[in-house]
């Protein structure tokens, strides 16, 4: 015989309370499957910082290094080269930097804690591509007072050798610079800036 | 009735008989060893025995430097100046320099990968089989053992424990049966250390090598703890609830 | 009434007038009559669908590391067991799963055998959920190749060769099985395609079926009586209540109490070690890597195939052995024709079908225990006593159960 009488009151609490306990379980067994796509310890060890050895790079060089699969450029500028990225400042879009991605010790003119050397991360900001370096001298198919700096062929953005992107080409920002920091006066380690007490 | 009973009894005797031929025919009998993946201390001093002893021919590439930091409390500066050698990075894995090709030459055999042994072997075996190394001029290396008959393994351990001979060579056949006695071994030379010290070492080697087959062990039963306990709670709740709705029915 | 309870129902009316929400709601869950005494029996179709999906959701997650190459198969694993957060936790879910699996369906059936629940109108529901079987041990066997063991790769091997001893075709059929003249790479890859994709949606889509046929015929039940010869003045069946919400709010509970053991398994015990085994659920061989030139000393398959196992090692022939194994787990399909008994449930049955089932149950585990050890004189006689009497559990069946004395069937559910 079905019996009738139904306490609503206790139905609902209990339907709550299973429903909100039941809840929380169902919430947390996400986790595992949510961290499980996040990056594996194998991954991060990939990705660990690079030590770098400077010492070997000719001025007006470019040594590449890949960290956490990207290529980094690591470029020894000349005094030529600095004073031709200083002349570029109207012609660049961003000439401060305060749109771009940056450590704070790169916010500045030439985006390096050294002036002499620029660590920045190789690939456009438009859509990926991996740019050219293109000395002074050999520009003339880019533009006409071509100063250095890189081309990237897939969509013709231009960045000068502080990685500032030219004014009216698609790539909206300047060249990423990664965390580093200098471990000897010929040792660089890309992707850690921490300060070593 | 009568058939159920029968029926019982029936069962009853297999069950027995069955329980009796699988004990009686389980093949060689090995000493027993208590795993303690709780103890710390030991799994750090097995660590510092693994790394020194056996890395040099065997890898354990699934194994990475970091992890067992982590796991073992170490730290990564006492990772990289006692339990590293060479320009390895504490994310690496434990993988050797030795080439195949010369370990063929040295062993005849490629000394197997370690990482995952005591899930294979298992710490009884393991913990026998360093104990049970003896003198054998004719092997290549001069030793043979009684767990794994004719290993391709130099005893490693030896300067630590010393030199074991067989007692009686008649008895070989019979020992590999069951490599529990230890009236069949006795040791001749004795090593850098006491045979409660040798036993010591040992065991804490293959504490780390269980911790190393894997390390998430002792994690998971914490863990576990907490998951029943929240199963039970939501138990509770749920049959509370079924039974309230069930009062409509009886 | 709140004003987020009004969205969702105009929510539920737009959908409702464009798709038949609202009419599959009222036939498969609010409306559909279930006999009320469904006893511990009836908890495991439910929970096969439990364990069907959480197979599911593991399995996608560890396809997304697990590499199905001979060289990178048994890495890969390790791989997911140490460096992928939470990777250790869904292997173990789903290696538990797989062997939970079978104990549920074998429970399930066996409630079929209790219950005569394969008998008219539901032999298409019987023959439905033996297909499933079917398919399940071939998802089983595929699957266990993949971690790329000792055991993975012998057990394949020996499995394969069976299909060898076919006469005529034997030989062609193994390499086609194959893609090699061993099992290698090539058998690996494949065996990946056919757990992953293939077998899982042959699976969900019998599944479906099986569900379908049981809601056009409506459940048995533990008294074996057809509810539905009883009605209301409504139509309801008289000893029917609404699936929702009694039997979900009922399944729930089996479903937190299952995933206790389940969880427990997983997180205290997931190689399932016990003494005198190497590992039920994982084996021990198994974290040795395939090696093609070195057979291990034992060669066994996982526990849930071993009955039938015992039964091939019982015949002395190659291809007697393969026949009656073939034959052992077919047989189940003809047993709605097999049995002539008019009464379903055990409780009203005859003292015929009673011993019978008795002694089916007694052989099928001791069959299963003994394809476990390794082969002695005495294990050999056993299995072949303990075949015999499986098999005349079927063959037998037509006369025992025509010929047995069943007790009066109620009218109405007795509980």
């Amino acid at each position: 015989m079905r019996n009738t009488n139904i306490n609503q009151s206790r139905r609902r609490f209990l339907t709550t309370a299973a429903t909100v306990v039941g809840g929380v379980g169902a919430a947390a067994a996400t986790v595992p499957f949510v961290s499980n796509m996040n990056p594996s310890a194998k991954t991060k060890a990939i990705g660990a910082p690079v030590e770098v050895d400077i010492s070997n790079i000719e001025p007006g060089g470019r040594l590449i290094e890949k960290w956490q699969g990207k290529p980094v450029w690591i470029l020894r500028r000349t005094e030529e080269m600095l004073k031709d990225i200083s002349s570029l400042n109207s012609d660049v879009s961003d000439p401060k930097s305060d749109e771009s991605a940056q450590p704070e010790y790169a916010k500045n003119e030439y985006r390096a804690r050294k002036e002499e050397f620029l660590i920045v991360i190789g690939i456009c900001t438009h859509l990926g591509c991996s740019p050219n370096f293109v000395l002074k001298g050999e520009g003339e198919s880019i533009s006409m007072d071509w100063k250095g700096g890189f081309f990237c062929p897939c969509h013709g953005s231009k960045f000068d050798l502080a990685g500032r992107v030219f004014k009216g080409v698609p790539a909206p920002r300047n060249l990423v610079i990664p965390p580093y920091k200098f471990i000897s006066p010929t040792r660089l380690l890309i992707g850690d800036d921490s300060e070593t007490v | 009735m009568k058939v159920y009973k029968l029926l019982n009894n029936i069962m009853l005797m297999l069950f027995f008989m069955f329980s009796v031929e699988a004990f009686a025919t389980s093949s060689s009998k090995l000493r027993h060893m208590k795993v303690d993946l709780s103890d710390q201390q030991s799994l750090q001093r097995g660590a510092k025995i693994f790394i020194n002893y056996c890395l040099s021919c065997h890898s354990a590439e699934y194994m990475r430097y970091n992890r067992m930091g982590q796991d073992l409390s170490i730290s990564g500066d006492v990772l990289k100046e006692n339990l590293m050698f060479g320009a390895e990075k504490v994310g690496d894995v434990m993988s050797i320099s030795m080439r195949q090709e010369d370990s063929i030459n040295y062993f005849g055999v490629i000394p197997p990968d370690l990482s995952v042994i005591a899930r294979s072997h298992g710490a009884d075996w393991l913990y026998t089989y360093f104990q049970t190394f003896y003198k054998d001029d004719s092997r290549p290396f001069g030793v043979n053992n009684l767990v794994y008959k004719d290993t391709a393994m130099p005893h490693v351990l030896w300067e630590l424990q010393g030199e074991q001979h067989l007692v009686s060579k008649e008895s070989v056949a019979a020992v590999y049966y069951d490599p529990s006695y230890s009236d069949f071994l006795e040791l001749v030379s004795p090593g850098r250390l006491t045979e409660k010290e040798y036993d010591r070492t040992v065991r804490d080697l293959v504490n780390y090598l269980v911790y190393m087959g894997e390390p998430i062990k002792l994690k998971r039963t914490k863990i576990g703890v907490w998951v029943m306990l929240y199963l039970f709670i939501l138990l509770l709740i749920a049959y509370m609830l079924k039974k309230d709705y069930w009062k409509d029915i009886h | 009434m709140r004003k987020p309870i009004k969205i969702l129902i105009s929510l539920r009316d737009w959908v409702d007038a464009r798709f038949p929400l609202m009419k599959i709601w009222n036939e498969h869950l609010a409306q559909y009559y279930c006999p009320k005494n469904f006893n511990f029996w009836y908890f495991f179709g439910s929970l096969a669908l439990l364990v069907l999906i959480i197979q599911v959701l593991t399995g996608i997650w560890l396809t997304m590391n697990y590499k199905p190459s001979a060289e990178e198969a048994f890495a890969s694993v390790e791989y997911i067991m140490r460096d992928v957060n939470w990777g250790w936790l869904i292997r173990y879910m789903h290696s538990t799963g797989a062997s939970a699996f079978f104990i549920v369906i074998y429970l399930h059936m066996f409630r079929a055998l209790l219950y005569g629940s394969y008998k008219k109108p539901r032999e298409l529901l019987w023959l439905s959920g033996m297909g499933i079987y079917l398919l399940l041990m071939g998802e089983a066997f595929f699957g266990y190749l993949l971690p790329w063991g000792q055991m993975s790769y012998w057990g394949a091997q020996v499995i394969i060769s069976l299909f060898g001893a076919l006469p005529i075709i034997g030989d062609d059929l193994s390499l086609w099985i194959r893609g090699d003249f061993v099992v290698s790479d090539v058998t690996l890859n494949r065996f990946f395609s056919l757990h992953v994709i293939a077998f899982p949606l042959l699976i969900l889509a019998l599944v479906g079926f099986h569900i379908l046929a049981l809601h056009e015929v409506g459940s048995n039940n533990p008294d074996g009586i057809e509810i539905k010869k009883n009605k209301n003045s409504e139509g309801v069946p008289l000893d029917g209540i609404p699936f929702h919400p009694y039997y979900t709010v009922k399944d729930i509970v089996g479903a937190i109490v299952f995933l206790i053991f389940f969880f427990a398994v997983v997180f205290f015990a997931p190689e399932m070690r016990i003494p005198g085994t190497q590992g039920l659920f994982l084996e021990s061989a198994n974290f040795i890597q395939a090696n093609p030139l070195q057979t291990p000393e034992h060669i066994a398959p996982v526990w849930y195939f071993t009955p039938f196992y015992a039964i091939l090692r019982a015949v002395p022939s190659q291809l007697g052995g393969v026949i009656a194994m073939g034959l052992a787990v077919n047989l189940f399909l003809l047993l709605p024709w097999l049995d002539r008994s008019p009464v379903k449930s055990f409780r009203y049955r005859g003292r015929n079908y009673r011993i019978a089932l008795a002694l089916f149950v007694v052989s099928f585990l001791s069959l299963a225990w003994l394809g476990l050890q390794i082969v002695t004189p005495l294990y050999t006689w056993l299995a072949r006593f303990f075949s015999v009497v499986y098999f005349l559990f079927f063959f037998l069946m037509p006369f025992y159960t025509a010929s047995d004395r069943d007790k009066a069937v109620p009218d109405r559910v007795t509980d």
